[in-house]
């Protein structure tokens, strides 16, 4: 099962406060509906505005990338650019 | 370098466009014209905040020679939700209002109307005729005050977003956003040494030479051309298409040249008005800001409010880390606190972490992204507090840096745990380089500080042709700001193994290539540079087929080698090999143009990470600070064109040099904005700077074929904390509000005197 790290005010919002997760999935779509399933709403706020680093390596538009069954997925604040 | 068994990569060739840009040829955004064309112009609101109760707009319609009036009622409502415009996350609510205010004029300068005109005189007049009923209402410039119980209110609606449990109290704060890693009061439990400040720093504006500009030509059929000097014309395409209800296949946008955005071109401030103008008046509309509109109106980045606690132990190991940082979002939400908070104490490895951010709405223009948004206003408070610990255990700034530095494998406060690297390898660059080997001279001091930001890859789509005479056109579709243009180029001559100059690079607007994200994020050599290979490479796979053709043997009996198809070994067969002429020439027998096309949504960009020393001096009578040496060491990937790569280093320091000793929005009592012109907006000038010299350090991105790594964000993180902490040691004075300008100076510096005095 994949280590699902969400922000702690993120967590504290959609998560009951709780900011680690054993989530199982082969993907970031599988992911993120397995997280709706346990907090009904947070999907939407995922896809939204939030970027993804999958085992260090930021990704702005994470949808079909593969998990590892021992990666790290942490959801953070999506990136802007100058 | 890592670039000496490359043959172009790593070279300095010039650049494309550089002969069309010192000769005077390059057309950027106010060189577009059109036959028949009006001028457009907008009237801005002369208050901070005031309620709209009517535009009256029929004396200015009736005036011989105008054209087209617009207000908000020519632009559609949009839904109160963060949507997709061109791939970046907008909520169109807000960027409507911010291109056309509607219920209220939230800043000093916010549009308000716009008209068409046959000449730039008879639009000036149609704006004096409009006659706009207002209001007005209290305002709130400053981030602490507009977070204050009673402020005033600049959105109804807004709630604060990231409250647990939510709130129903209207409110400036848009988000609160927390970070947590490990125990702080535990770490802070540990620490021998114990420092904590408050910082301020004012809004900066990009300051790009160019003003914004725009033409665009409606027709009757409901297509719409649009010429724009922008950062992304996909992103202009995007914007316009939401905003207006046309769809994207209808608008057409080709990018100027670019006179600078630095991330202020990344939005829409004029492409939306001159095209509802043109619609409505049947002619092209021609908009190009003044400079004062370009302060007024456009994105500054944020200014903020910022609390920094640092613990250490007495060898000087980080233990905890703790910072509240609030940053001016302008009148609509959205400010870079989400960037600012992962990235303030990213350059470290520290147990225990807590960053708390706020956007906080007030009566100021929107902000836009400024090179490595948010990162450069948390390292000036994070970079300041380190160097105090570091005086506080008598220690080097840079080993106490090296003695905390993030490396593979350290895990973030924001989360992610960091694959390879440079951090240590750029401190170590730093530390080794001739100016930190170099004493001090008498009457100067010196300061250090590092910065990080994350680098994005996202959207691109390239392309390759091969000519008849067997010279190749490389497609992609990014502005060219830094230099681009000859990076792709260098890689597909690279990969493709011809000479640079048989390679010509071609920017295509929205109709003639597949989308492309913005030009900004350090992206672009990253991104587009990886299409661009990816492209070339499927020429070559094109190319070895037609060359199976001609020889009569299987696609993998060739292979591609310095520009020629040949065969994999001596049993496919003798055969010369084919040059990419040749095989052009013969390209029509063998299946016709030989192309290549590649699209991708890039990942895996790569940190970087930079570390700056700054010698300075200064005077003690006046306040002012000359710069007299600075040196940029910067974990780059492979430099592509190192000459640019330079270049991108020398611009940050430029701007951080002008973020740290002059820059501010400074408005008066009414909220309006005093210094909207570069006369009293002090950036600094060729004079104002020393030859700033770079060290790259090459730690190649492993998910690049070439190993290229963003560049173009980090060199504006370090430098006001590393001018700071020079002055802290000039002087004996800690600043902690930017700018560091003179007259600030001068006053900190007298309140210290008779402090010196009595010692």
């Amino acid at each position: 099962m994949a280590k699902v790290v969400l922000t702690y005010s993120f967590a504290r919002q959609f998560a009951g406060g709780k900011t680690e997760h054993e989530v199982s999935g082969q993907s970031i779509r599988h992911l993120v509906r397995a997280l709706d399933e346990r907090f009904p709403g947070i999907g939407d706020r995922l896809n939204e505005d939030m970027a993804v680093a999958i085992d260090g390596v930021i990704h702005q538009n994470a949808f079909l990338e593969k998990i590892a069954p021992d990666s790290e997925v942490c959801f953070i604040p999506a990136l802007q650019g100058g | 370098m890592s670039s000496q068994h490359y043959k172009w990569i790593g070279t300095r060739p010039n650049r494309p466009d550089g002969a069309d840009k010192v000769t005077g040829r390059a057309r950027f955004g106010a060189d577009f014209n059109m036959p028949g064309q009006l001028v457009g112009k907008v009237l801005r609101s002369p208050h901070a905040h005031a309620r709209i109760k009517s535009i009256d707009t029929s004396k200015a319609e009736a005036l011989h020679g105008v054209k087209a009036v617009v207000t908000a009622k020519d632009f559609p409502e949009q839904p109160n939700q963060i949507v997709p415009a061109g791939e970046m996350q907008a909520n169109l609510r807000d960027v409507t209002r911010n291109v056309m205010a509607r219920e209220k004029a939230l800043y000093d300068g916010h549009a308000v109307a716009a008209v068409a005109a046959t000449t730039s005189e008879i639009a000036s007049e149609a704006l004096a005729l409009i006659k706009v009923d207002y209001e007005v209402l209290p305002h709130v410039i400053d981030v602490d005050d507009a977070m204050k119980d009673g402020a005033p209110i600049l959105h109804d609606h807004l709630r604060t977003d990231g409250l647990t449990p939510p709130s129903d109290k209207p409110t400036n704060i848009a988000k609160r956003l927390e970070f947590v890693k490990g125990d702080i009061a535990a770490g802070l439990a540990k620490a021998d040494v114990v420092i904590e400040r408050e910082y301020k720093t004012a809004a900066v504006h990009q300051g790009y030479i160019e003003p914004h500009a725009t033409l665009a030509s409606a027709t009757e059929d409901g297509q719409v051309q649009v010429w724009s000097t922008t950062q992304g014309h996909f992103q202009v395409r995007g914007f316009c298409s939401r905003l207006l209800n046309i769809e994207t296949s209808q608008i057409r946008v080709t990018a100027t040249e670019i006179g600078g955005g630095f991330g202020g071109k990344t939005v829409v401030y004029l492409e939306p008005v001159a095209i509802r103008l043109s619609q409505k008046s049947g002619k092209p509309v021609k908009m190009v800001m003044e400079r004062s509109e370009v302060f007024r109106a456009s994105g500054p980045t944020s200014g903020g409010t910022l609390r920094v606690k640092i613990g250490a132990t007495r060898d000087g190991r980080i233990v905890a880390a703790d910072t509240t940082i609030a940053l001016q979002s302008g009148a609509f939400p959205g400010s870079p606190v989400g960037p600012a908070c992962m990235c303030s104490f990213a350059c470290y490895d520290i147990d225990n972490i807590k960053v708390i951010g706020f956007d906080v709405v007030s009566n100021r223009p929107k902000v836009a992204a400024y090179r490595a948004p948010g990162a450069p206003i948390a390292a000036w408070a994070v970079e300041s507090t380190i160097d105090l610990v570091a005086e506080a255990l008598r220690m080097d700034p840079i080993d106490l840096r090296l003695k905390n530095a993030a490396r593979k494998g350290t895990k973030t406060h924001y989360g992610p745990t960091f694959n390879t690297i440079g951090m240590v390898e750029t401190l170590e660059a730093a530390k080794n380089s001739p100016h930190y080997k170099t004493p001090v001279k008498p009457g100067h001091a010196r300061g250090v500080a590092a910065g990080f930001w994350f680098n994005v890859g996202a959207d691109s789509s390239a392309a390759a042709h091969v000519g008849e005479d067997g010279t190749v056109t490389v497609i992609s579709g990014n502005p060219d700001i830094g230099g681009s243009r000859a990076s792709l180029a260098l890689m597909a001559a690279e990969t493709l193994g011809v000479d640079y100059d048989k390679v010509r690079p071609v920017i295509a607007d929205t109709s003639s290539i597949g989308f492309n994200f913005v030009t900004g994020g350090s992206r672009v050599t990253f991104a587009t540079g990886l299409a661009v290979v990816n492209a070339v490479r499927d020429m070559i796979e094109n190319l070895k087929g037609r060359a199976a053709k001609i020889w009569e043997v299987e696609p993998d009996a060739v292979i591609w080698e310095n520009g020629y198809a040949k065969p994999a070994s001596s049993n496919v067969g003798k055969f010369e090999p084919l040059s990419l002429a040749q095989l052009a020439a013969q390209a029509g027998k063998t299946g016709g143009p030989i192309n290549g096309h590649a699209q991708l949504n890039a990942q895996g960009a790569g940190p970087g990470f930079g570390v700056h020393i700054v010698d300075l001096s200064v005077d003690r009578d006046t306040g002012i600070v000359t710069v007299e040496r600075y040196t940029a060491a910067q974990d780059v990937g492979t430099a592509i064109h190192p000459s640019y790569v330079e270049g991108q280093l020398q611009g940050g320091v430029a701007q951080g040099v002008g973020w740290a000793l002059n820059e501010e929005y400074i408005y008066d009592a009414k909220g309006r904005l005093q210094n909207a012109g570069f006369l009293d907006y002090r950036m600094p000038v060729a004079s104002d700077l020393p030859m700033i010299e770079t060290v790259l350090v090459e730690v190649p991105n492993p998910s690049h074929p070439y190993g290229v790594r963003g560049v173009g964000e980090v060199p504006i993180v370090p430098p006001m904390a590393a001018i700071g902490n020079a002055i802290a040691r000039a002087t004996e004075v800690r600043m902690l509000d930017l700018p560091m300008s003179p007259p600030r100076l001068s006053a900190a510096l007298d309140a210290m005197a008779p402090k010196r005095a009595a010692e």
